[in-house]
């Protein structure tokens, strides 16, 4: 029997840990530098503003809207084989960020630039919580 | 110091394209263009004494070229990892070692078994410069160049609207110059339709928006002006060069500007160092990872402004004859995926009036870009002189 390949999973470093973790728990957390206040995405060591390791974790509001988007047609890894086409927005989080996740309950066809999203929380089969994306008031 | 004028690429070299490798490893490969190069440059491979590698393809190392072509002084050794944008990359570095004096002729060889190795596609999570988007993007599905750059595209169109048979353009002027080349992969006509045709990769990008995955390798010699101005080759001096890194390097994602790349930094520098303008350029080989990459330098240039690129390519512009040939050997979308070197081939092909069926008429001043990465990017002008 062969077993069907994995999706890819993150390896999450100490100052990335608190990210997943928090999705983990259902919680969409982004790093905020505890010397100027800086949101900053995707985590990492440094705020390139001021310079400070030092740094907390506030949940996101869960509002975004859309950036860009792309829908993958091609199997470039067999475990995203059954889901193709899927749709991949780039999303800009009111707080200075932005997210790339997949859309579900629409096609790209409902996509505009500035459209309102609605951030949620979702197992991506295989144990991994990833945050996904839904049209506001769709 | 300006580097201005300070090197010559004089010599070129490559590998046939038109096949797979037959089982030559990448280092055979890269060693036959190097001594491809280093005889059009009318030297001994004994009289290089510096090596800069483009990029980690492969996995050589420049004691493999000290050991094989047998060099006995090498004098600098170093590497340009920014993917699509090392080549050229490269050349900034080769121009900047013989004006300081470090060296007289310096060899970039590079080369890749993309089609029968390790696939291009699969390699890159592999690679430092892919590890933020290997932890948060590619989890969610985003896992190849092309999906990365995809929204890029999109949001230009969006933006803009650019469309997808404005990409074509660039796809099947591409493709004329390519079978124009005697050295060329993919030597099938190809219409506007054709591509419209073809399958969706990554929405907006279709297979015919894709470059390819190639075996092969080019090398060049760069060689301090002076002396250059002795050796065989007509003389295609460097008289700008310049390297510039976007914002938010590692995810493109978090760029305030995605339709902005690194080479808008670099382009006015290179510029203002070759005291010219982009009215002045008479042919271009211009980084082709994709179709729209093209299209984006092209304006990043100073081409056009930004959003008038799907204008700008409409009507055969970039072919022979059109406002800007761009491309003229067919391109990593129709000649060989060779990251770039065999643009800097290309050039220097046309500046010295060896492009043959494709040769641009009266040329004396071109460009050549490089794209890497998440967008890096490199330019380097050169004039025959």
């Amino acid at each position: 029997m062969t077993e069907m390949p994995r999706k890819p999973v993150p390896e999450p470093g100490p100052e990335t840990k608190p990210y997943w973790d928090g999705l983990a728990e259902g919680r969409l957390l982004l790093q905020r530098c505890a010397g100027c206040g800086r949101i900053r995405h995707y985590p990492r060591p440094l705020c390139d503003a001021c310079h400070s390791f030092e740094a907390d974790w506030v949940p996101a509001s869960g509002e975004a809207r859309v950036h860009g988007w792309t829908v993958a047609h091609h199997p470039y890894h067999p475990a995203f084989r059954a889901e193709l086409p899927y749709t991949l927005v780039t999303a800009d989080l009111p707080e200075g960020v932005r997210l790339v996740a997949q859309l579900r309950d629409a096609g790209p066809e409902a996509l505009r630039l500035g459209a309102v999203l609605r951030i949620g929380i979702e197992d991506n089969g295989e144990g991994q919580a990833l945050p996904v994306l839904r049209l506001a008031g769709g | 110091m300006s580097l201005s004028g300070q090197a010559a690429v004089t010599g070129i070299g490559e590998t046939d394209y038109r096949r797979d490798a037959g089982g030559r490893s990448v280092l055979r490969l890269q060693l036959e263009a190097s001594l491809a190069a280093i005889a059009d440059a009318g030297l001994a491979p004994r009289e290089i004494d510096g090596i800069v590698l483009p990029m980690g393809t492969g996995g050589t190392v420049a004691e493999d070229f000290v050991t094989n072509l047998g060099i006995p002084d090498l004098r600098l050794s170093t590497t340009t990892p920014l993917g699509g944008a090392g080549a050229v990359a490269a050349v900034q570095c080769a121009v900047a070692a013989v004006a300081a004096g470090l060296c007289r002729h310096v060899l970039l060889p590079l080369g890749r078994t993309g089609r029968t190795g390790s696939r291009i596609g699969a390699r890159i999570h592999q690679m430092p410069q892919f590890r933020t988007v290997g932890e948060f993007e590619a989890p969610a599905g985003a896992l190849a160049p092309a999906q990365y750059y995809a929204p890029m595209a999109r949001r230009h169109m969006e933006l803009y609207g650019t469309t997808s048979r404005q990409l074509a353009e660039i796809a099947v002027t591409t493709r004329r110059h390519a079978i124009l080349n005697g050295n060329a992969s993919m030597t099938r006509p190809m219409s506007i339709e054709d591509h419209q045709a073809s399958r969706l990769i990554a929405d907006p990008l279709r297979l015919l928006d894709c470059s390819l995955e190639s075996d092969g390798a080019a090398a060049v010699v760069v060689s301090a002006a002076d002396i250059a101005r002795d050796m065989p080759r007509p003389r295609v001096l460097v008289t700008g060069v310049a390297e510039g890194h976007p914002d938010s390097p590692s995810a493109i994602t978090q760029r305030p500007d995605m339709t902005r790349l690194g080479l808008a930094k670099a382009a006015p520098r290179a510029f203002a160092m070759a005291g010219v303008t982009p009215a002045d350029i008479q042919v271009a080989e211009i980084y082709d990872c994709f179709t729209y990459i093209v299209l984006c330098q092209i304006e990043d240039l100073g081409f056009c402004a930004k959003g008038e690129g799907g204008a700008f390519v409409e009507g055969g512009a970039l072919g022979l004859g059109g406002r800007l040939p761009v491309n003229t050997h067919g391109g990593l979308l129709s000649q060989s995926h060779m990251a770039g070197m065999n643009h800097v081939i290309e050039l220097v092909r046309q500046l010295r009036g060896e492009a043959g069926a494709a040769q641009v008429e009266g040329a004396r001043l071109g460009l050549v870009t490089g794209y890497g990465d998440l967008g890096d990017g490199t330019v380097a002008i050169m004039a025959r002189g």
